[in-house]
């Protein structure tokens, strides 16, 4: 009985049906995780919050399915409705897609009620995958009983496709539209009744399906955040101390008002961050809600040219007597008496089997080296920006946020959350940029400010748009942390791994550790550990795959270094570790996204770029040209490169050619979409590569634009990037992040292949390199 | 001050300071949205348009300099009937879509001038504009394909 009574509850709740106005239907679904990712049993009671929308029904049979999470170029706004649109069966054709507002209403993908409705970790697909087909399933099983009572026939006799049920035995047929009116009526079917497709029998699921926005975006139409436009807008700059946590203390406020087009000027006084520290967090200066100097204007360059004459008076704060020089040197420093000594630090951060100080002294051979990578900013190419409008006391924000947050607008206007109207916008790229949204925060403020003097001026409120320079953004990011590593692994006489060490000079919460990452749990003994460079007053954050973006540049790197040490194939190294696995393998850490490591999966990549890549041929390749290989583990995706190089002898590199093979479970919802995204995370990795560095002199940011932190360019992107997917028998998971990190190691493999010069830093061009 | 100019063939007049760079006419003064801010200093492309033909950088250019008829990319056609921008879907160049414009107004001048372009011709021609998302490959494609015809 009792379970009869939670399955009531479940049914009663989980789907909300209403009549949309001129005909048709609008079918709601609570998406709270616990309830719609279930496939089979008994559900949790569903929380009490009203019903989002997913699905409208039109009276011309057309459909209109939401798009609930941020779009920032990775193509969600495709895939998530595509698989409602799959399970719900109408053709793709009939859809159109809208974007949802940020809402409470639209799941707890991240398990945090407050965070709903996020673009990052990889994470939209293997967190949506199973709710999106419930919620198109069921809506398709709502018009499959819907016909059936309509025509008093059994449901089984009943079949589905473009939008049109049919009974199959007298071939009558019945839109969804003309159903609508009967399905509001019926009771709504339980979750645990509905029949999800068989995945052969899917039509839009796993077909190139071209983006949604591309048609906007090709004509020039207003797409993104930066062309949001509502009437009466006025736009704003917002100068910061260019030393991270600096506050401002006066500007010449009077005279930039009299500047032409200007119509505020304020300083906005930063506020303690009402986000608490995460435990154990070395202190960090304020930066998401750091004082600075608002000019406001009648237009975007007229605020800007106000800046020139701005003469702003900072207290620059304690981070102004740090530089990069010296966090090298304290990585060094730290090193030299730290890296054999017991470390401080717990698990996930450090790990320790075995003995590793004890097997080098029984090694043949010892392997040492010094790898380090520097901070890089995001440079998303929309700078930041956000709209927002404050009027009798409610806010209406337009945001390109990855990780949209309604407290970002209230708290700083002093509002309630229940008077903010959250638009998601989509962004000029994210990359982990727009996880962090002071943005918001700013204009937020800066709109309440502005409505406020304009009531004391007898005028009515008025949008305010904030829009930060390139350099705004290049100063003000939150950066992937730097990471200093300092290895040594003993080989046995056969070449063996015995031992294997890291020892990390970091800094902050923000991980560089690779405390989880292969060779762990292929090497008996195998120690990592850490030092913390302090003070450290520079704001990091997750640039698209934090952590393995550095970590799997050094780690992929060194294990290449110790199998030439060996004497072997490099790739052939790998998959002789991946063999042999630790019996008991030790526990993964509970850092890690989605399933623990599986090393089959990882050999499978490796061997399927292996075959595409001709990598048994390498020796037949010109001198300077070399095949170089990396695989990484990265957000529950497995991917593996095959990068051909030429170097000549002046440091001209070119990469010919890529190959990746790639392991992100049985099912690529979109793969025109995937390749791209593939394709666009290895030529991301060119500029880590070669160009990008971010370096800090007196508490500041040395690069200004784009000019100082060159991305790729067309002339260096190689011909062709090969792209296989391995549909294996695993979940769906993401890819944004994992086709990043191995493309960085593949390639400075492949120079070492070509050169023997191994590359133990980056970027290349603080060495001589250029691209040819 | 005053400046005539003619855009996508439609004369306007604008009341602003001769340095305002033409990007910000477009965009904040005429209500232009599809040309794009990058970086403000002719780096990264994403505000190219045509003045007389010529892929120029819209946030270099200052209004008082502008000699000739500006096409920007809501000029390139308005139902998306340009070649390039028919290339442009067939092959789903965008990844985040901000560079688009700025890349089919260069891809345009280039074809304006070599229509059948090799693949060295389309490098030297668009490696002044980044695409942050790394969509060259489909780019340099799309741009075969527009002059070429349709995907064999």
């Amino acid at each position: 009985m009792k379970n009869m009574k939670t399955k009531q509850l479940d049914r009663r709740s989980f789907i909300k049906v209403s009549a949309l106005a001129g005909g048709g239907m609008l079918i709601a679904f609570y998406t709270d995780n616990g309830l719609l990712a279930q496939q089979r049993g008994p559900a949790p009671a569903p929380t009490p919050i009203n019903p989002n929308t997913y699905i409208k029904v039109h009276p011309d049979n057309t459909f209109t399915i939401v798009a609930k999470n941020p779009e920032t170029g990775q193509g969600i706004r495709n895939s998530l409705p595509m698989i409602i649109a799959d399970e719900f069966d109408v053709d793709w054709k009939q859809v159109k897609i809208e974007q949802a507002d940020r809402d409470d209403k639209y799941g707890r993908d991240m398990g945090a009620p407050t965070v709903g409705q996020i673009e990052g970790g990889s994470t939209a697909t293997p967190q949506n995958y199973q709710p999106m087909r419930n919620v198109g399933a069921t809506a398709r099983a709502m018009m499959v009983a819907a016909a059936a009572k309509q025509w008093n026939v059994p449901a089984s006799d009943v079949t589905t496709g473009s939008g049109i049920v049919t009974h199959t035995p007298t071939r009558r047929t019945a839109t969804y539209a003309s159903l609508a009116q009967t399905a509001l009526t019926m009771p709504v079917p339980e979750l645990s009744s509905v029949k999800l497709k068989d995945p052969k029998d899917f039509k839009i699921i796993g077909k190139p399906t071209p983006g949604v926005d591309n048609f906007a975006i090709v004509t020039g139409k207003p797409s993104f955040s930066i062309d949001v436009n509502p009437p009466g807008m006025l736009h704003a700059v917002y100068e910061k101390c260019p030393v991270f946590g600096g506050k401002a203390v006066s500007a010449n406020l009077d005279e930039i008002k009299k500047l032409p087009g200007v119509r505020h000027a304020f300083i906005v006084a930063a506020s303690p961050d009402p986000t608490p520290a995460p435990a154990g967090a070395p202190p960090a200066p304020n930066v998401r809600w750091a004082s600075g100097v608002a000019i406001v204007a009648d237009n975007w360059w007229l605020a800007n040219n106000a800046r020139k004459s701005l003469k702003p008076v900072w207290d620059e704060g304690p981070v102004a007597s740090q530089s990069s020089a010296g966090y090298l040197a304290q990585a060094k420093q730290l090193s030299s008496t730290q890296a054999s000594q017991t470390p401080a630090g717990g698990t996930p951060r450090s790990a320790k089997e075995g003995d590793a100080e004890a097997a080098f002294k029984t090694a043949a051979k010892i392997v040492e080296a010094e790898y380090a990578f520097p901070l890089l900013s995001h440079a998303p190419l929309e700078p930041q920006n956000s709209t927002a409008h404050y009027k009798d006391g409610k806010l209406e924000i337009w945001s390109p946020s990855q990780i949209p947050q309604i407290a970002n607008a209230a708290v700083p206007a002093g509002i309630q959350n229940s008077d903010v109207t959250f638009h998601m916008v989509r962004a000029g790229g994210g990359f982990g940029r727009r996880l962090v949204s002071e943005y918001d925060i700013e204009v937020s403020k800066i709109a309440r400010l502005v409505t406020d003097e304009r009531a004391k001026q007898g005028l009515p409120s008025a949008p305010v748009k904030l829009l930060w320079t390139r350099e705004d953004d290049i100063h003000h990011d939150n950066y992937r942390p730097a990471g200093f590593h300092y290895f040594k692994a003993g080989l046995d006489a056969s070449g063996k791994l015995i031992a294997f060490r890291d020892y990390v000079a970091s800094h902050g919460t923000t991980s560089v550790i690779p405390a989880n990452e292969f060779p762990r749990g292929f090497v008996a003994n195998f120690w990592v550990s850490e030092g913390q460079i302090t003070p450290y007053g520079i704001p990091t954050g997750a640039l698209r795959a934090p952590s393995t973006n550095g970590v799997s540049f050094v780690m992929q790197s060194f294990i290449d270094e110790i199998a030439v040490e060996a004497g072997k194939d490099p790739l052939q190294y790998r998959l002789d570790l991946l063999a042999n696995p630790l019996v008991p393998a030790p526990p993964a850490s509970p850092n890690s996204f989605g399933a623990p490591f599986n090393a089959q999966r990882a050999i499978g990549v490796l061997e399927a770029v292996r075959d595409m890549s001709g990598w048994k041929n390498r020796d037949k390749l010109p001198k300077g040209t070399g095949l170089g290989t990396a695989f990484q583990f990265a957000h529950s995706g497995y991917v593996a490169y095959v990068v051909e190089a030429a170097v000549t002898a002046d440091k001209k590199l070119k990469v010919n050619k890529a190959w990746a093979a790639i392991d992100i479970g049985s099912q690529i919802v979109n793969p025109s979409e995937a390749a791209n995204l593939v394709q666009g995370g290895f030529i991301e990795a060119m500029s880590h590569m070669m160009a990008w560095e971010i370096t800090i002199d007196r508490g500041r940011v040395v690069q200004n634009n784009f000019s100082q932190y060159q991305p790729t360019r067309m002339s260096q992107a190689p011909p062709s990037i090969e792209v296989k997917f391995l549909k294996t028998d695993f979940t769906p998971t993401g890819l944004g992040e994992p086709s990043l990190p191995p493309a960085v190691p593949a390639i400075s493999n492949a120079i070492f292949a070509a050169t023997g010069i191994r590359i133990r830093s980056l970027p290349l061009g603080n060495q001589g390199y250029r691209w040819t | 001050m005053a400046y005539k100019l003619t855009v996508n063939g439609k004369s306007q007049t604008v009341d602003v300071p001769g340095e305002m760079p033409l990007l910000w006419v477009l965009r904040d003064v005429l209500n232009m949205k599809g040309t794009k801010f990058g970086c403000g200093i002719g780096a990264c492309g994403a505000c190219t348009v045509h003045v007389g033909n010529k892929a120029v950088r819209a946030c270099q250019t200052p209004v008082s300099t502008v000699n000739a008829d500006v096409k920007t990319i809501e000029g390139l056609s308005t139902d998306g009937s340009h070649p390039l921008q028919k290339a442009w879907l067939e092959v789903d160049v965008p990844q985040c879509g901000y560079c688009q414009a700025g890349q089919l107004m260069s891809a345009a001048a280039l074809l304006a001038s070599k229509p059948k372009p090799t693949d060295s011709d389309i490098d030297a021609a668009m490696s002044g504009n980044v695409c942050r998302c790394g969509t060259y490959l489909r780019i340099r494609e799309a741009i075969h394909v527009a002059a070429n015809g349709r995907k064999s």
